[in-house]
Protein backbone atom coordinates (compact mmCIF):
# COMPACT_ATOMS: atom_id res chain seq x y z
CA UNK A 1 0.00 0.00 0.00
CA UNK A 2 2.84 2.49 0.78
CA UNK A 3 4.58 2.04 -2.18
CA UNK A 4 1.29 2.78 -4.57
CA UNK A 5 0.91 5.52 -2.33
CA UNK A 6 4.03 7.03 -3.10
CA UNK A 7 3.67 6.26 -6.76
CA UNK A 8 0.81 8.12 -7.13
CA UNK A 9 2.55 11.08 -4.74
CA UNK A 10 5.92 10.55 -7.01
CA UNK A 11 4.35 11.03 -10.00
CA UNK A 12 3.54 14.91 -10.58
CA UNK A 13 6.62 16.77 -9.28
CA UNK A 14 8.79 13.58 -11.22
CA UNK A 15 7.08 14.74 -14.06
CA UNK A 16 7.64 18.43 -13.72
CA UNK A 17 11.24 18.07 -12.37
CA UNK A 18 11.84 16.10 -15.82
CA UNK A 19 10.55 18.30 -17.97
CA UNK A 20 12.17 21.74 -16.35
CA UNK A 21 15.48 19.95 -16.66
CA UNK A 22 14.71 19.11 -20.11
CA UNK A 23 13.91 22.63 -20.95
CA UNK A 24 17.14 23.88 -19.11
CA UNK A 25 19.16 21.54 -21.04
CA UNK A 26 18.08 22.35 -24.37
CA UNK A 27 19.07 26.35 -22.81
CA UNK A 28 15.20 27.18 -23.56
CA UNK A 29 13.64 30.55 -22.09
CA UNK A 30 12.28 28.11 -19.22
CA UNK A 31 10.54 30.73 -17.86
CA UNK A 32 8.73 32.58 -20.60
CA UNK A 33 7.76 29.57 -22.13
CA UNK A 34 6.16 28.29 -19.26
CA UNK A 35 4.09 31.81 -19.08
CA UNK A 36 3.08 31.13 -22.86
CA UNK A 37 1.34 28.04 -21.81
CA UNK A 38 -0.38 29.25 -18.46
CA UNK A 39 -1.85 31.88 -20.48
CA UNK A 40 -3.26 29.13 -22.79
CA UNK A 41 -4.51 27.27 -19.53
CA UNK A 42 -6.52 30.68 -18.72
CA UNK A 43 -8.07 30.33 -22.29
CA UNK A 44 -8.86 27.00 -22.17
CA UNK A 45 -10.51 27.29 -18.90
CA UNK A 46 -12.64 29.89 -18.98
CA UNK A 47 -13.81 28.53 -22.52
CA UNK A 48 -15.14 25.78 -20.98
CA UNK A 49 -17.35 27.63 -17.96
CA UNK A 50 -20.52 28.64 -20.02
CA UNK A 51 -20.90 24.71 -20.96
CA UNK A 52 -20.21 23.50 -17.20
CA UNK A 53 -22.76 26.25 -16.30
CA UNK A 54 -25.62 24.17 -18.71
CA UNK A 55 -24.59 21.40 -17.66
CA UNK A 56 -24.52 21.81 -14.17
CA UNK A 57 -28.02 23.43 -14.47
CA UNK A 58 -29.22 20.11 -16.21
CA UNK A 59 -27.08 17.89 -13.89
CA UNK A 60 -28.53 19.52 -10.70
CA UNK A 61 -32.32 19.66 -11.69
CA UNK A 62 -31.93 15.94 -12.35
CA UNK A 63 -30.93 15.06 -9.02
CA UNK A 64 -32.57 17.84 -7.02
CA UNK A 65 -36.11 17.07 -8.75
CA UNK A 66 -35.81 13.30 -7.81
CA UNK A 67 -35.39 11.82 -11.12
CA UNK A 68 -31.83 10.90 -10.66
CA UNK A 69 -32.74 9.08 -7.54
CA UNK A 70 -35.76 7.29 -9.51
CA UNK A 71 -33.19 5.68 -12.37
CA UNK A 72 -30.68 4.88 -9.49
CA UNK A 73 -33.92 2.88 -8.11
CA UNK A 74 -34.47 1.49 -11.20
CA UNK A 75 -31.52 0.33 -11.96
CA UNK A 76 -30.16 -0.61 -8.59
CA UNK A 77 -31.32 -4.89 -8.73
CA UNK A 78 -29.60 -4.99 -11.72
CA UNK A 79 -26.22 -2.81 -10.72
CA UNK A 80 -25.72 -4.43 -7.53
CA UNK A 81 -25.47 -7.59 -8.86
CA UNK A 82 -22.61 -6.65 -11.64
CA UNK A 83 -21.54 -5.36 -8.14
CA UNK A 84 -21.31 -2.10 -9.41
CA UNK A 85 -22.06 0.96 -6.96
CA UNK A 86 -25.09 2.97 -8.98
CA UNK A 87 -24.29 5.96 -7.97
CA UNK A 88 -21.75 5.77 -10.61
CA UNK A 89 -24.24 4.72 -13.21
CA UNK A 90 -24.88 8.53 -14.87
CA UNK A 91 -21.10 8.52 -15.34
CA UNK A 92 -20.69 5.51 -17.09
CA UNK A 93 -23.30 6.63 -19.53
CA UNK A 94 -22.15 9.96 -19.93
CA UNK A 95 -18.38 9.03 -20.10
CA UNK A 96 -17.89 8.40 -23.30
CA UNK A 97 -20.29 10.72 -25.09
CA UNK A 98 -18.97 13.96 -23.48
CA UNK A 99 -15.67 15.30 -22.02
CA UNK A 100 -17.05 18.64 -20.14
CA UNK A 101 -20.77 16.52 -19.35
CA UNK A 102 -18.69 13.69 -17.50
CA UNK A 103 -16.54 16.32 -15.73
CA UNK A 104 -19.79 17.96 -14.53
CA UNK A 105 -21.16 15.00 -13.22
CA UNK A 106 -18.15 13.17 -11.94
CA UNK A 107 -17.65 16.68 -9.73
CA UNK A 108 -21.22 16.03 -8.85
CA UNK A 109 -20.88 12.73 -7.73
CA UNK A 110 -17.65 13.85 -5.60
CA UNK A 111 -19.03 16.66 -4.00
CA UNK A 112 -22.49 14.51 -3.04
CA UNK A 113 -20.98 11.24 -1.72
CA UNK A 114 -17.55 13.04 -0.67
CA UNK A 115 -13.98 13.48 -2.68
CA UNK A 116 -12.02 11.12 -0.48
CA UNK A 117 -14.82 8.26 -0.78
CA UNK A 118 -14.86 4.77 -2.25
CA UNK A 119 -17.37 6.27 -4.63
CA UNK A 120 -15.45 9.67 -4.80
CA UNK A 121 -12.63 7.49 -5.79
CA UNK A 122 -13.96 5.42 -8.12
CA UNK A 123 -15.38 8.03 -10.06
CA UNK A 124 -11.83 10.12 -10.23
CA UNK A 125 -10.25 6.77 -11.41
CA UNK A 126 -12.73 6.48 -13.83
CA UNK A 127 -12.37 9.89 -15.53
CA UNK A 128 -8.79 9.50 -15.75
CA UNK A 129 -8.53 6.25 -17.59
CA UNK A 130 -11.10 6.50 -20.22
CA UNK A 131 -11.43 9.24 -22.85
CA UNK A 132 -15.12 10.89 -25.01
CA UNK A 133 -14.61 7.86 -27.22
CA UNK A 134 -17.15 9.08 -29.59
CA UNK A 135 -15.71 12.43 -30.20
CA UNK A 136 -12.25 11.08 -30.77
CA UNK A 137 -13.53 8.55 -33.44
CA UNK A 138 -15.56 11.14 -34.52
CA UNK A 139 -12.53 13.75 -35.02
CA UNK A 140 -10.45 11.15 -36.55
CA UNK A 141 -12.19 9.35 -38.64
CA UNK A 142 -14.09 12.66 -40.30
CA UNK A 143 -10.76 14.30 -40.99
CA UNK A 144 -9.68 12.16 -43.89
CA UNK A 145 -13.06 11.64 -44.67
CA UNK A 146 -14.38 8.41 -43.52
CA UNK A 147 -17.46 6.92 -43.82
CA UNK A 148 -17.03 3.29 -42.71
CA UNK A 149 -15.80 3.03 -39.95
CA UNK A 150 -16.34 -1.02 -39.68
CA UNK A 151 -17.53 -1.56 -36.09
CA UNK A 152 -14.85 0.91 -34.27
CA UNK A 153 -17.34 1.59 -31.90
CA UNK A 154 -16.86 -1.86 -30.54
CA UNK A 155 -13.64 -1.84 -29.29
CA UNK A 156 -13.05 1.46 -27.85
CA UNK A 157 -16.54 0.90 -26.01
CA UNK A 158 -14.91 -2.17 -24.94
CA UNK A 159 -12.27 -0.38 -23.63
CA UNK A 160 -14.25 2.21 -21.46
CA UNK A 161 -15.90 -0.47 -20.21
CA UNK A 162 -12.99 -2.34 -19.13
CA UNK A 163 -11.66 0.97 -18.13
CA UNK A 164 -14.95 1.70 -15.84
CA UNK A 165 -15.27 -2.04 -14.30
CA UNK A 166 -11.16 -1.81 -13.55
CA UNK A 167 -11.35 1.31 -11.57
CA UNK A 168 -14.19 0.04 -9.91
CA UNK A 169 -12.02 -3.03 -8.48
CA UNK A 170 -8.78 -1.53 -8.17
CA UNK A 171 -10.58 1.59 -5.90
CA UNK A 172 -12.20 -1.39 -4.09
CA UNK A 173 -8.95 -3.05 -3.76
CA UNK A 174 -7.10 -0.58 -2.39
CA UNK A 175 -9.31 1.34 -0.24
CA UNK B 1 -24.52 15.16 -29.06
CA UNK B 2 -25.42 17.63 -25.74
CA UNK B 3 -27.92 19.12 -28.24
CA UNK B 4 -30.14 15.98 -27.81
CA UNK B 5 -29.06 14.90 -24.24
CA UNK B 6 -29.06 18.63 -22.55
CA UNK B 7 -33.11 19.58 -23.49
CA UNK B 8 -33.98 15.79 -22.80
CA UNK B 9 -32.17 16.02 -18.97
CA UNK B 10 -33.99 19.55 -18.54
CA UNK B 11 -37.61 19.22 -20.18
CA UNK B 12 -37.64 15.17 -18.08
CA UNK B 13 -36.39 17.11 -14.63
CA UNK B 14 -38.18 20.02 -14.74
CA UNK B 15 -41.39 18.72 -15.10
CA UNK B 16 -40.57 15.70 -13.46
CA UNK B 17 -40.32 18.84 -9.96
CA UNK B 18 -43.51 20.70 -11.20
CA UNK B 19 -45.68 17.52 -11.04
CA UNK B 20 -44.59 16.25 -7.59
CA UNK B 21 -44.51 19.27 -5.95
CA UNK B 22 -40.36 19.23 -5.29
CA UNK B 23 -40.43 23.05 -6.69
CA UNK B 24 -38.03 24.06 -3.48
CA UNK B 25 -35.61 21.61 -4.36
CA UNK B 26 -35.41 22.50 -7.91
CA UNK B 27 -34.96 26.16 -7.21
CA UNK B 28 -31.85 25.94 -4.67
CA UNK B 29 -30.09 23.66 -7.42
CA UNK B 30 -31.28 26.59 -10.02
CA UNK B 31 -28.91 28.83 -8.26
CA UNK B 32 -26.60 26.48 -6.98
CA UNK B 33 -25.64 25.44 -10.61
CA UNK B 34 -24.64 28.59 -11.61
CA UNK B 35 -22.28 29.47 -8.50
CA UNK B 36 -21.03 25.82 -8.15
CA UNK B 37 -19.66 26.29 -11.87
CA UNK B 38 -18.10 29.58 -11.10
CA UNK B 39 -16.25 27.97 -8.36
CA UNK B 40 -15.13 24.72 -9.94
CA UNK B 41 -13.97 27.24 -13.35
CA UNK B 42 -11.72 29.35 -10.77
CA UNK B 43 -10.63 25.78 -8.64
CA UNK B 44 -9.68 24.90 -11.76
CA UNK B 45 -7.89 27.77 -13.42
CA UNK B 46 -4.60 27.65 -11.09
CA UNK B 47 -4.21 23.97 -11.87
CA UNK B 48 -5.01 23.90 -15.13
CA UNK B 49 -2.20 27.00 -16.20
CA UNK B 50 0.14 25.71 -13.78
CA UNK B 51 -0.23 22.38 -15.96
CA UNK B 52 -0.53 23.70 -19.24
CA UNK B 53 2.70 26.07 -18.72
CA UNK B 54 4.88 22.97 -17.78
CA UNK B 55 3.49 21.41 -21.13
CA UNK B 56 4.14 24.05 -23.25
CA UNK B 57 7.84 23.87 -21.78
CA UNK B 58 7.94 20.12 -22.90
CA UNK B 59 6.19 20.92 -26.14
CA UNK B 60 9.21 23.06 -27.17
CA UNK B 61 12.27 20.80 -26.20
CA UNK B 62 13.09 17.28 -27.71
CA UNK B 63 11.59 15.00 -25.19
CA UNK B 64 8.82 13.62 -27.33
CA UNK B 65 10.64 12.86 -29.60
CA UNK B 66 13.45 11.38 -27.81
CA UNK B 67 11.48 9.03 -25.91
CA UNK B 68 9.06 7.72 -29.15
CA UNK B 69 12.41 5.56 -29.45
CA UNK B 70 11.24 3.41 -26.05
CA UNK B 71 7.77 3.26 -28.05
CA UNK B 72 9.33 1.14 -31.49
CA UNK B 73 9.11 -2.68 -30.30
CA UNK B 74 5.07 -1.71 -29.28
CA UNK B 75 4.56 -0.09 -32.40
CA UNK B 76 5.78 -2.94 -34.11
CA UNK B 77 3.75 -5.45 -32.30
CA UNK B 78 0.30 -3.21 -32.53
CA UNK B 79 1.09 -1.84 -36.75
CA UNK B 80 2.43 -4.80 -38.31
CA UNK B 81 2.05 -3.43 -41.48
CA UNK B 82 3.51 -0.37 -41.22
CA UNK B 83 6.90 -2.09 -40.36
CA UNK B 84 8.56 -0.75 -42.80
CA UNK B 85 7.31 2.57 -42.87
CA UNK B 86 9.56 4.86 -40.26
CA UNK B 87 7.42 8.39 -41.68
CA UNK B 88 4.33 6.96 -39.96
CA UNK B 89 5.32 5.22 -37.13
CA UNK B 90 7.30 8.21 -36.12
CA UNK B 91 4.08 10.38 -36.60
CA UNK B 92 1.68 7.84 -34.56
CA UNK B 93 4.41 7.30 -32.01
CA UNK B 94 4.66 11.02 -31.73
CA UNK B 95 0.81 11.49 -31.16
CA UNK B 96 0.96 8.54 -28.45
CA UNK B 97 3.96 10.33 -26.16
CA UNK B 98 2.03 13.56 -26.42
CA UNK B 99 -0.93 11.94 -24.95
CA UNK B 100 0.85 10.20 -22.43
CA UNK B 101 2.48 13.06 -21.21
CA UNK B 102 -0.83 15.02 -21.03
CA UNK B 103 -0.11 17.31 -23.72
CA UNK B 104 -3.54 16.56 -25.15
CA UNK B 105 -3.29 20.07 -27.38
CA UNK B 106 0.03 18.63 -29.25
CA UNK B 107 -1.47 15.24 -29.56
CA UNK B 108 -4.97 15.97 -31.40
CA UNK B 109 -3.03 17.76 -34.42
CA UNK B 110 0.11 14.97 -34.56
CA UNK B 111 -2.68 12.51 -34.68
CA UNK B 112 -4.65 14.34 -37.70
CA UNK B 113 -1.31 13.94 -38.96
CA UNK B 114 -0.74 10.18 -38.65
CA UNK B 115 -4.22 9.73 -39.98
CA UNK B 116 -3.84 11.45 -43.15
CA UNK B 117 -0.67 9.62 -43.93
CA UNK B 118 -2.10 6.64 -42.85
CA UNK B 119 -4.74 7.60 -45.67
CA UNK B 120 -2.10 7.92 -48.03
CA UNK B 121 -1.44 4.34 -48.01
CA UNK B 122 -5.06 3.08 -47.33
CA UNK B 123 -6.65 1.17 -50.66
CA UNK B 124 -9.83 2.05 -49.75
CA UNK B 125 -10.33 5.60 -48.73
CA UNK B 126 -13.57 5.75 -47.49
CA UNK B 127 -12.86 2.98 -44.80
CA UNK B 128 -10.54 2.79 -42.25
CA UNK B 129 -7.63 0.50 -42.47
CA UNK B 130 -6.69 -1.76 -39.59
CA UNK B 131 -3.48 0.66 -38.86
CA UNK B 132 -6.19 3.49 -38.32
CA UNK B 133 -8.50 1.24 -36.09
CA UNK B 134 -5.73 0.31 -34.13
CA UNK B 135 -4.31 3.65 -33.72
CA UNK B 136 -8.25 5.14 -33.22
CA UNK B 137 -8.82 2.56 -29.98
CA UNK B 138 -5.03 3.45 -28.95
CA UNK B 139 -6.59 6.96 -28.39
CA UNK B 140 -9.55 6.09 -26.75
CA UNK B 141 -7.94 4.50 -24.41
CA UNK B 142 -6.71 7.33 -23.26
CA UNK B 143 -3.34 6.40 -21.21
CA UNK B 144 -1.72 9.51 -19.33
CA UNK B 145 0.66 9.45 -16.52
CA UNK B 146 -0.55 12.46 -14.90
CA UNK B 147 -4.29 12.72 -14.99
CA UNK B 148 -4.39 16.37 -14.71
CA UNK B 149 -8.11 17.54 -14.59
CA UNK B 150 -9.25 14.70 -12.12
CA UNK B 151 -6.44 16.36 -9.47
CA UNK B 152 -7.69 19.45 -10.02
CA UNK B 153 -11.82 18.54 -9.43
CA UNK B 154 -10.13 16.56 -6.49
CA UNK B 155 -8.08 19.39 -5.10
CA UNK B 156 -11.17 21.99 -5.45
CA UNK B 157 -13.27 20.00 -3.80
CA UNK B 158 -10.64 19.97 -1.01
CA UNK B 159 -9.22 16.55 -1.18
CA UNK B 160 -7.02 15.28 1.40
CA UNK B 161 -4.96 13.84 -1.49
CA UNK B 162 -5.77 14.76 -4.70
CA UNK B 163 -3.29 12.45 -6.67
CA UNK B 164 -4.11 9.70 -4.81
CA UNK B 165 -5.55 7.85 -7.97
CA UNK B 166 -2.95 8.27 -9.79
CA UNK B 167 -1.92 4.58 -9.42
CA UNK B 168 -5.02 3.43 -9.57
CA UNK B 169 -5.67 5.19 -12.81
CA UNK B 170 -2.24 3.48 -14.87
CA UNK B 171 -3.82 0.20 -13.97
CA UNK B 172 -7.49 0.84 -15.49
CA UNK B 173 -5.50 2.53 -18.27
CA UNK B 174 -3.45 -0.16 -18.94
CA UNK B 175 -6.36 -2.55 -18.86
CA UNK B 176 -8.83 -0.70 -20.76
CA UNK B 177 -5.69 -0.83 -23.77
CA UNK B 178 -5.40 -3.67 -23.54
CA UNK B 179 -9.12 -4.87 -23.65
CA UNK B 180 -9.72 -2.12 -27.03
CA UNK B 181 -6.69 -3.59 -28.39
CA UNK B 182 -7.47 -7.76 -27.95
CA UNK B 183 -10.51 -6.60 -29.11
CA UNK B 184 -9.73 -3.92 -32.11
CA UNK B 185 -7.86 -6.86 -33.21
CA UNK B 186 -10.65 -9.22 -33.61
CA UNK B 187 -13.04 -6.88 -35.33
CA UNK B 188 -10.21 -6.38 -37.50
CA UNK B 189 -10.35 -9.65 -38.64
CA UNK B 190 -14.29 -10.24 -38.32
CA UNK B 191 -15.00 -7.24 -41.02
CA UNK B 192 -12.26 -8.50 -43.39
CA UNK B 193 -14.48 -8.66 -46.35
CA UNK B 194 -12.30 -6.83 -48.69
CA UNK B 195 -8.54 -5.79 -48.54
CA UNK B 196 -7.41 -2.99 -46.10
CA UNK B 197 -4.64 -1.11 -46.33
Amino acid sequence: MKIINFLSSVAMPMVILLIVMYGVKEKNKVFDTFLDGAKEGIKTTLSILPTLIGLFLAIGALRSSGVLELIIKIARPVLDILNFPSELMPLAILRPISGSGSIAVATDIMKNCGVDSLIGNIASTIMGSTETTLYTIAVYASCIKIKKTRYILIAALAADIAGIIASTIICQMIS
Amino acid sequence: MLNIVWPIFIIISFSFAIFSGNLENLNNSIFESTNSAISLSIDLLGTMCLWSGIMQIASKTSLVENLTRFLEPLLNFLFPKLKENKKIKKEISMNMIANILGLGNAATPLGLKAMKSMQEENEKKDTLSDSMMMFIVINTASIQIIPTTVIAIRSSLGSENPTSIVFPTWIATIIAAVVGVFVARIVIKLTKGEKHG
